[in-house]
This record gives C-alpha cells, structure tokens and sequence, in this order.
C-alpha cells in the first residue's frame, strides 16, 4: 500500500537509500570496517599470499569462526529478534555442508578414477567410471551403487542450489506443520532438538547414501586444482567466508532495521497482540525460520570444505545448544553481539580444547583445560544470564545510539 | 440502524462447561455498547468468538453488509475485515517506541514480503502524528512503550487499534486501574470514537457504564438476559437477582 514516492528512478537513487541506511546505522559501518580490516590483516600475514606469520591451520580456524559467526546471525534473528528458540540450526548447517561435500567427494573421486586409468590399455566407459567412482566412494559401507541422492553429485551448480534449497525446504515444511499448529516455547525447542537427533541418527546409517557415521572427506581438496596449495585455497575460503558473513551480517540489519524488525520483535513480545493487529504470525515465524536455515546453510557449504571433514556428530543436538549459548553470551538482539559471541567463544574453546591451554597443577591434581572446558564455559553461561543479559554486546550498547525514528 | 455485526444462537462448552449458550444479539453501525454480567457470563468467551481465538460449537457470527461468515476465519484475517480488540490488560510492545507501536497498527499491507520493502509515507507520519496527539502521547513518540505508566499505555493500545481504522472496536474493560481523571478523558475518547465506528465494551464498573449513556446487553450464563438502557436493566428484578443483588 505505502509505494515509495521515488520507486520509479532506478538504480541512482536504490544506491543512495542504501548509502543512507549505511549512515543512519554507524554500527553497520564499524562493523564492516572492522571486518575488512581484519580480512585485509590475516590476508597480509598468511602463508599463501603474505609473510607467511599466520599458519594455514590458524587462517583455517578463522575461517572457520566466520562461518560461526553467520549461523551465530542467524540465530539471533530467529531467536533474539522473533523468539523461536530454535535448537535445531545446527542441522541445517550440516546439511548445506553435506550438500556441498557429496560434489567435492564425487568430483575429486571421479578425476583420482580417471588419472589412474590414464595407462590402461583401453580407455574407461562412462559406467566403467561411475563403478570405480561408486567402489571408491561407498566401499567403506560395504556398497559400490551410487545411491540415487547423488545423482547430481558430479555438476557443482545443482550442488550449489541444493546447498539452499534442501535445508530451505526441510524448514519451511518442519517450521509450517510446527507453527500452523501453535507450537511455542520450550515445546517447539525440544521439537526443534528431536529433528536434529532424528537427522543425525538417519545420517548415522550405511542405508542413509551419506556413508554413515564415515561422513564426507578430503574435502579441502578442490577437484581440479590440485596444483593449488593448501595455503591459498584456505585464504580463498577464508576471503568467501568474510564476504558472506558482510552479506549475511547487512541482509539481517536490513530485516531488523524493516518493519519487518518491528513485527518480529513484536512477536517475541507479544504474539497475541501481532495476531490481532491482522498480521499473519504464522507467515512471519515461517520467513524467520526459513531465511535463518539457508543463512544457515550457506554457512556450512563455506565451513566444511575448511575443516576437510564432515560427519552425523556435526548435526548432534549439542552443537545446537552452543550455538543459543555463543549467541546469549555474545548478548541477544543486536546483531554483532552474536557476531562477537560467536568469534570470541568459538576460538577460546579451540584454544582450551586444541590442548594450547597450560595445565594448571593443583597440588592434589592437575586441571586439565580439555576436561574443564566445559564446565568453564557453562559457568560463564550462568554469570552472563545472571549478572550481564545483554551479553558482551550490551558494553557496545552505550557507544550505539543510532536515531532511526 | 443496519447490522454491522450478527451474533447467531452461538454456544460454545469448554470440557462440559457452557460457557456460551444460545447467545444471539446485533450490534449495529457506528453503535456504542455496554455488555455487563457477573464473573462467568461469557463476556471474554464472546469476545474470543468475534476475533478467531475460540471457535464455537454451533451457531454463526456474521459480518458486515455482505453478511461474511466469521466462523473459520483465522484471527489476522478478522482483525483485516475490520475488528480490532482492546485487551484487558494493556498489551503493547514494550521493547519498543510508541512511535514503532503505532506504525505496526497502521493499517497498510499485512504481507511479509510487503511489510519488508515498507517505506515510511507522509501520509503514514501525518497520521501517526494524528493519532499520537489525541492519545495525549505526543511528546512520548521516541519513548520505549515499557516506560509509559498504566493508564498511558491504555491510550496506546486504544491508538493502536485507532491506527488499525476498525470499524468495531471490542473493548475489555478498559477503565480498569485508572485514575478517576484518566476514565473521564476514556469515556470522552470511546464517546467520540463512536461517531464514526462501533464500539462494543465489557464493563464491571457501573459508574462507567453509566457514563458512557449507551444501550447496556446483559449476559448471564452465556446468553442475553436483558437489553436496553442502563436504568432499564437495572430496573430488572432478575438483572437485580443475578448480579447487582450480590
């Protein structure tokens, strides 16, 4: 109904509503400048591209933790801004990885079958290829047919909509039966969880055409460029994953920053006020739900090729549960606080965990940060919930005072 | 007076419990009325049946000059057709600006992907603006809606419903926990309001309803027991007996 008066100019004045919107909201501005200046940093300090300070397993890492930080937005949206708090994020992660990982498995495969048939007398057949590719790739599950999920696993572009498109549909069709049903709070949690566990557990069998709990590997290989070292292919991945995390981070301050941002948050508040107001909560709670799992999604496709690893434990409920956890540490509602949350628990924990942590002798023992970790981390999670609510993002709060009224 | 609304020989049991039964009244074109019963008549369970929340039993709930049926509309459509619904309670959105409420209440397009691409019109400020002043929340635009007190966030919700442009208004007891000058700007402001839309109020308080000199439906254990003036009804030796006997 409310067209915008100056919708018909074009592309000249979509560029300065945009410029606008950057202006009026200096935090998208920080942001982007910290990220940038940041990606610029570890592209000059690298082994593939710059002095070679930072290690490839380190620039991985990071890499990595962006990826975190993308579903860490996604969860904010879904959860801090229209309060579904879903336990169940991490499953689309995993299937955008998994989407992702069945072309660089079968692809690779397919050129490894082809090299070392170079020297045979006569040349493979098509079939004869796709047998050795099926031995080579399921072997480990006692099969050799290619099952029919992988029909597609040889063209990246199918792969690479799949990537959006399964994760996609599978929560807008959980996210429609759960909300057209009026499925709330910790009710619709615990169902988020059970399909997560359901996911996982069907992941776990040989029947699954997924290679059970073996999962998808040597992903960090790219098929094709095998003269292209580790060191440049993890910067590559590095470069992406900062520049869909700049994507992600602006496509959710424009949702939040929308109307849109009103009515979900409007919804976490009051639902039956929305409802009443003549909005269709159940649409709205759909489109969060749905945009967050391709957001989230498309953080797993740039995850997994990065770790080189994927498998059903990825897609256990637990993963989940951290992520709600980076998310109210890193402080609810406010976008870069889930940013921050992400990045800053996610690299402690690999710093604890990677066994850096010096062992702390206690006379009577030894702490071991591998086992205490854990209970570290939980901790923190109880003082923030209690002592700051607003997380680490609301120290940021004072210096954010946007006017967008 | 042509029929806006048609309440049908509706009954509804909850686990056994009539809590309406055989209810039937019209309410008509830019009418104010009063709907008084003991605790248990029915007066929330209807207004529940009007706006989607509860579905009935039997009967029929009809709407407007084409006489829609309302039965299997879901809430976000009847609150579309044009009924807006004041709650008991003020239930506003207290994270944000009254400014935020207001423009959520607006009555432009419900569709997501719309309410996405939204751009603030003139005519949206104007109108915001409008409505802001004559709630006594001018100056409180930028304020966080938590911060407003009790009776201040009555007035939203009654602008948010203002901006909504129904054309009934139900109202749940709106004067609960107001101060005795803030009831009088109420009645002043339903009394007004009533010009140009309908208006259906649930009342306890007598002293209210007598201020608002409009046609009083009594309801006693789901069903109309008696119609017409305030003086009427109370004249009433069963109205007497079930309620203001007690």
């Amino acid at each position: 109904m409310a067209q915008p008066p100056i919708k018909n100019n074009g592309r000249l004045l979509d560029q300065t509503i945009f410029t606008k919107f950057l202006f009026c909201n200096p935090s998208i501005m920080i942001f982007l400048a910290s990220l940038g200046l940041f990606t610029f940093g570890v592209t000059i300090l690298c082994e593939g591209f710059g002095l070679g300070l930072i290690s490839t397993s380190f620039v991985k890492t990071l890499g990595k933790t962006l990826c975190f930080c993308i579903i860490a937005i996604a969860m904010d949206l879904v959860w801090g801004y229209c309060g579904i708090l879903s336990l169940g994020h991490f499953a689309f992660f995993g299937l955008g990885g998994y989407m992702i990982g069945m072309w660089l498995m079968f692809a690779r495969t397919k050129l490894i079958v082809i090299e070392a048939a170079h020297n045979a007398l006569l040349p493979p057949t098509p079939a004869e290829i796709n047998d050795a590719v099926g031995a080579q790739i399921f072997g480990v599950v006692g099969g050799a047919d290619i099952p029919l999920i992988w029909s597609f696993a040889d063209l990246l572009w199918v792969q690479l909509i799949l990537v959006v498109l399964v994760p996609g549909l599978l929560a807008f069709l959980f996210g429609w039966l759960a909300f057209r049903s009026r499925v709330n709070g910790v009710y619709l949690s615990i169902l988020t969880q059970a399909m997560t566990l359901a996911l996982s557990l069907y992941l776990f069998q040989n029947e699954s055409g997924l290679r059970g709990n073996n999962g998808l590997s040597g992903l960090q290989y790219l098929p094709g460029l095998e003269d292209v070292p580790q060191e440049i292919i993890s910067i590559w991945f590095f470069l992406g994953s900062a520049f869909a995390l700049a994507l992600c981070f602006l496509g959710a301050m424009v949702i939040v920053k929308s109307k849109l941002g009103n009515i979900i948050q409007g919804i976490r508040d009051n639902e039956a006020r929305v409802r009443f107001l003549g909005y269709n909560v159940e649409g709205y709670k759909l489109f969060v739900f749905t945009i967050t799992a391709i957001m989230a999604a498309i953080a797993g496709a740039l995850y997994y090729p990065q770790a080189g690893i994927i498998n059903p434990a990825e897609l256990a409920p637990i993963a989940s549960i951290y992520l709600a956890v980076w998310v109210a540490i890193g402080g609810r509602g406010r976008i870069y606080g889930a940013v921050i949350g992400a990045a800053f628990v996610s690299l402690v924990s690999s710093y604890f965990t990677g066994g850096q942590a010096p062992d702390i002798p206690l006379g009577f023992g030894v702490l071991r940060w591998t086992d205490w970790w854990l209970v570290l981390l939980g901790f923190s999670f109880v003082a923030v919930t209690l002592y700051a609510p607003n997380g680490i993002g609301g120290f940021f709060d004072r210096f954010n005072r946007s006017g967008d009224v | 007076m042509p029929t806006l609304l048609q309440v049908d020989n509706i009954s509804v049991a909850f686990d056994g419990f009539k809590a309406i039964n055989g209810l039937s009244f019209d309410i008509g074109h830019a009418e104010l009325r009063a709907i008084i019963g003991p605790n248990g008549a029915g007066k929330t369970t209807f207004m529940d049946i009007v706006t989607g929340k509860t579905r009935p039993d039997s009967g029929d709930v009809r709407w407007g000059k084409k006489s829609t049926s309302l039965i299997r509309k879901s809430e976000s459509k009847i609150a579309q057709l044009g009924i807006g619904r004041k709650f008991q309670k003020p239930t506003t959105f207290e994270a944000q600006t009254v400014y935020e409420n207001l423009l959520m209440a607006l009555a432009n397009n419900r569709n997501p992907f719309a309410v996405l691409r939204y751009k603030k019109s003139s005519q949206d400020e104007t109108k915001i603006a409008e409505i802001a002043s004559l709630i006594n929340l001018k100056g409180s635009l930028n304020h966080n809606a938590g911060a407003l007190s009790h009776g201040q966030k009555q007035w939203l919700e009654i602008g948010m419903l203002l901006a909504q442009d129904p054309k009934l208004l139900l109202v749940d007891e709106p004067a609960a926990g107001m101060t005795a000058s803030e009831r009088a700007v109420t009645v002043m402001l339903l009394k007004d309001l009533a010009k140009t839309r309908s208006i259906v109020v649930v009342e306890h308080d007598m002293e209210f309803v007598r201020q608002l000199e409009c046609r009083v439906t009594v309801l006693h254990e789901g069903a109309v027991l008696a119609e017409g003036s305030l003086d009427f009804v109370t004249k009433r030796q069963d109205v007497i007996d079930v309620y203001l006997g007690r």
